[in-house]
């Protein structure tokens, strides 16, 4: 083989090539899934697809599952007081005992949000491709993984075949310059992207995210910004692996051992974007532009750094005009005015973008001593049962606790408000979730507004949209 | 498993206004409590078809000529979002055919697909103008041809995108992969085989 006239490599493409199958009629990739993951919600339909074609799962021991959606946060034993849910648990008990699945129950101590467990178990691992039926599988390109959100079809597929069809993306880098001011996190950088590039302006596009700014994150705020990635369009988002991810793998129940570790280091490397590779798109971004930043409106691209004002339809680009007028209806908000200040009646700290550890150790350097304000409704939700157990051996729970904040089992939680924890009519939510839709949290006139942690905290002590700099004197 | 080849789609249409309607509009998620997708055509678009006593709205969606409907057309970035396709099925179960819009996010692109359901774009002005015709008369016909990539409403032509990939699928009678995903089992296995993070 003479290498010396390979084309440089991106990760992407080095990732796709190693798990091609072959080219379909249509023009598709068949492409080996290495790594499936899945939990209630989009997995039994999936698995009654296959019993009514009379299938077997292919490769058993490659898929993983949780239960994470459903999951009621405040109660602890089975069975759950919604019958529906109770079913769906029941339900994928049943489909992973049947095919031979490893299924992070709650009895095992291991279950959480499945963008949580998987990185936490140690099974995500570089230069593999990952699916879920999960939109929000893009978190795990933080490791420098190809993962994929997909439907219940393919999620069939992925069970029957451990392939799906899938047409190649392109590539574009995002670079982020220099360093984050203080005060400043991976929520903001994140939502930051979106708000510059469009909530579809990543559209047929893997993001690979790099520069100083990602060098010097830790992998739990690679996993932040990866997971937004869909919210910006982009099926995909990945940073390249380096010595902070194999750190992050090393001794977790699912990374190789033994000299299978130094062999998987070697390889994993290999897998690196290399330097002069073709990318479709390069975009770049200054870190210090970047601000605490707010959303004001029903998706996540209607964002506002915290100092700037809600936009007025007037000032909307034409094209815009309609969406804005629609956004500052559902949201009640006075175009013109400042966001800060705005009154918020729950405050929600956790999902699979920012219920991790160090999120709840962010936060808590700020909360220790203070109190929720007493017209807020806070409530703290470990991303992982893994995560509340380190949070408890460092009295975070009691902390929280003490600071007037709920602190719940683990699940999903408000994010999405299919358990209990949900808004009530058309109540305000400073939320450390992802997606600020229309009806998103459970109620149809409930309203988001997308922060940091740290921002979410600061608004439930203050009782308002704050600057979170400007609360605890950062 | 042979398939239907899905060339030609006629009929009414529905007109959900609004650019990035998202699949939680589609299918809020406290719908999505179920274990197989029957009966989710009737939660389409639930939360702005009633009001807040869960009565019925004056939304299209709600009127007895929407029940005929094999269009739903909609603005730009159409089923952004969640994964779930609970959207797409909901919006096949309530009997549309096709969807037409400034266009579509991904995953939900290519699972209105694989349920054979021809996701299509129009320009801009081609999308307004046809809204204009269907408010109008809310009874005109269109008629989807893939073959030849055109809409055709009320004696005029719009060019109509799809992925290439896509409407080879749906003309061919391919959109359902499993059949062929399944055919290459062998290489998949002597793949999987090459790759150590598989084999452990």
């Amino acid at each position: 083989m003479n290498t010396t006239t390979a084309k440089p490599k991106s990760l992407f493409q080095k990732v796709w090539d190693a798990h091609a199958i072959r080219k379909l009629a249509s023009g598709q990739t068949q492409l080996l899934i290495g790594t499936h993951l899945i939990h209630e919600v989009t997995s039994p339909q999936a698995f009654g697809m296959l019993r009514d074609l009379g299938l077997k799962v292919l490769m058993p021991h490659r898929t993983f599952a949780t239960v994470d959606h459903i999951v009621p946060t405040d109660q602890m034993f089975e069975p759950f007081a919604d019958p529906l849910a109770d079913a769906m648990i029941k339900e994928l008990r049943r489909n992973c005992a049947e095919f031979g699945i490893t299924f992070f129950d709650r009895s095992t101590g291991h279950q959480g949000i499945v963008h949580i467990v998987g990185p936490e178990q140690g099974i995500t691992q570089p230069g593999t491709t990952i699916a879920c039926g999960d939109s929000h599988t893009s978190t795990h390109g933080a490791f420098g993984a190809i993962a994929f959100g997909i439907g219940t079809s393919q999620v069939r597929d992925v069970l029957a075949t451990q392939t799906m069809a899938l047409g190649e993306l392109k590539v574009r880098r995002i670079n982020v310059e220099g360093k984050l001011e203080t005060g400043v996190y991976a929520k903001d950088v994140i939502l930051h992207i979106i708000r510059k590039l469009g909530v579809n302006g990543g559209t047929g596009y893997a993001y690979e995210y790099g520069g100083p700014v990602f060098d010097s994150f830790s992998l739990e705020e690679r996993m932040t910004v990866c997971n937004m990635s869909i919210e910006g369009g982009a099926r995909v988002g990945y940073v390249n692996p380096d010595q902070k991810t194999f750190d992050y793998l090393k001794g977790r129940p699912f990374a190789p051992k033994g000299s299978a570790w130094e062999d998987a280091v070697v390889r994993w490397t290999s897998f690196r974007s290399e330097p002069g590779c073709h990318y479709d798109d390069v975009v770049t971004f200054d870190a210090a532009e970047v601000e605490p930043t707010v959303t004001w409106g029903i998706n996540p691209g209607q964002a506002i750094s915290i100092n700037e004002r809600i936009p007025t339809v007037e000032d909307a680009p034409e094209e815009e005009k309609a969406s804005v007028a629609e956004a500052l209806a559902h949201m009640k908000l006075t175009p013109g005015a400042a966001i800060k200040g705005t009154p918020v009646n729950v405050a929600f700290l956790g999902s699979c973008t920012n219920g991790r550890l160090s999120d709840f150790v962010e936060v808590a350097k700020f909360l220790k001593g203070r109190k929720v304000a007493p017209n807020v409704r806070a409530i703290a939700v470990p991303g992982s049962q893994g995560v509340a157990k380190l949070c408890s051996e460092m009295g975070l729970d009691k902390l929280f606790e003490e600071a007037g904040f709920e602190w719940r089992g683990a699940g999903c939680s408000m994010c999405l408000a299919m358990n209990p924890d949900k808004l009530v009519g058309d109540e305000v939510c400073a939320s450390s979730s992802n997606r600020n839709f229309k009806g998103r949290q459970g109620s149809p006139n409930g309203r988001t507004i997308l922060m940091s942690p740290v921002m979410v905290a600061a608004a439930a002590v203050t009782g308002v949209v704050s600057d979170a700099r400007e609360v605890f004197g950062t | 498993m042979p398939l239907e080849k899905i060339t030609k789609i006629v009929g009414s249409a529905i007109i959900i206004p609004g650019d990035d309607i998202d699949t939680d509009r589609i299918i809020p998620a406290r719908f999505m409590k179920c274990v197989t997708f029957d009966g989710l055509g009737e939660f389409l678009f639930y939360d702005v078809r009633h009001n807040e006593t869960g009565e019925p709205t004056d939304h299209p969606l709600n009127r007895p000529e929407a029940k005929e409907a094999k269009f739903l057309i909609s603005g730009n970035n159409f089923g952004c979002g969640s994964s779930r396709e609970h959207a797409p099925q909901a919006i096949y179960r309530f009997g549309f055919r096709a969807v037409i819009a400034g266009g579509f996010a991904e995953i939900f692109f290519g699972n209105a697909t694989t349920l054979g359901m021809p996701c299509i774009s129009l320009s801009r002005s081609d999308l307004v103008d046809l809204q204009k015709t269907i408010h109008a008369e809310p009874s005109t016909k269109l008629e989807l041809d893939l073959a030849s990539k055109t809409l055709a409403v009320a004696g005029k032509s719009y060019a109509v995108q799809i992925r290439e990939s896509a409407r080879d699928a749906l003309i061919n009678g391919r959109w359902d992969a499993i059949g062929e995903l399944l055919d290459a089992l062998p290489k998949v296995r002597e793949t999987a085989s090459r790759l150590p993070y598989m084999n452990v």
